[in-house]
């Protein structure tokens, strides 16, 4: 799968968590989930059990640690689905 | 983990404690149990010469319950850790009140586990009264630290 297909999927996920709607309108690779999009921290957790549904793979914690903006999460996917 | 053993971990105090016993637990779900005593704090204010117990306080106690107690639980299975200074802080509610709770009415709380994952523990709760009328149900979320 494509970085872009991922990123088009991901977007989807967090939408229902976010709370800057300008900033999500724009999501880009460098978007932050808590500094640029004002995830509470608390549904981080929930958009990564999200993308264990839709990806179909399992996250462990030092892949959650590390998935705080969309390119790291991305790459985090990349990694599972390869 | 016996019920007392449980309560002893919970970080509460009177008069903020609303957990009386455990009567079941497993990885799935936890039973347990409290009553509002009369003589409470907050009935002077909720409702003027009218005590009812206020939403808050039922929320609270559904928490105590189905995020602390089963939270303190949970973690005790995950690895071999003392428990004795957890740290919790509730992170979304959803409930839904159907009924009053009285001065003095004995309520049970039955929390089934939507997930543990992360330290973030999400359960659907509901609670009873004495004669077994649900009055709250809904979903409540936490994050516990050991």
């Amino acid at each position: 799968m494509t970085s872009e297909a991922i990123q088009a999927r991901l977007k989807t996920i967090v939408q229902p968590y976010v709370n800057h709607h300008e900033n999500f309108e724009n999501l880009s690779l460098e978007s932050d989930f808590i500094a640029d999009l004002e995830i509470n921290s608390a549904n981080l957790v929930d958009v990564v059990l999200d993308v264990e549904d839709e990806f179909d793979i399992r996250i462990e914690n030092e892949d959650m640690e590390k998935m705080t903006n969309v390119k790291a999460t991305v790459e985090v996917i990349q990694k599972k689905l390869s | 983990m016996k019920s007392s053993q449980i309560i002893s971990k919970l970080p509460y105090q009177e008069p903020f404690l609303f957990v009386k016993s455990i009567d079941e637990i497993t990885e799935q779900h936890i039973k347990g149990s409290y009553t509002f005593k009369s003589s409470s704090w907050f009935y002077k204010g909720h409702f003027k010469n009218n005590p009812i117990t206020p939403g808050v306080i039922l929320t609270e106690c559904a928490a105590q319950i189905g995020l602390a107690s089963f939270g303190v639980y949970l973690l005790s299975q995950e690895k071999d850790l003392e428990l004795n200074n957890i740290k919790l802080a509730m992170t979304s509610t959803d409930i839904e009140f159907l009924k009053p709770v009285l001065p003095g009415e004995n309520v049970s709380v039955v929390a089934n586990k939507l997930y543990f994952r992360f330290n973030k523990l999400k359960c659907a709760v509901k609670m009873f009264n004495q004669s077994q009328d649900l009055v709250i149900q809904g979903e409540i979320a936490g994050v516990i630290l050991p």
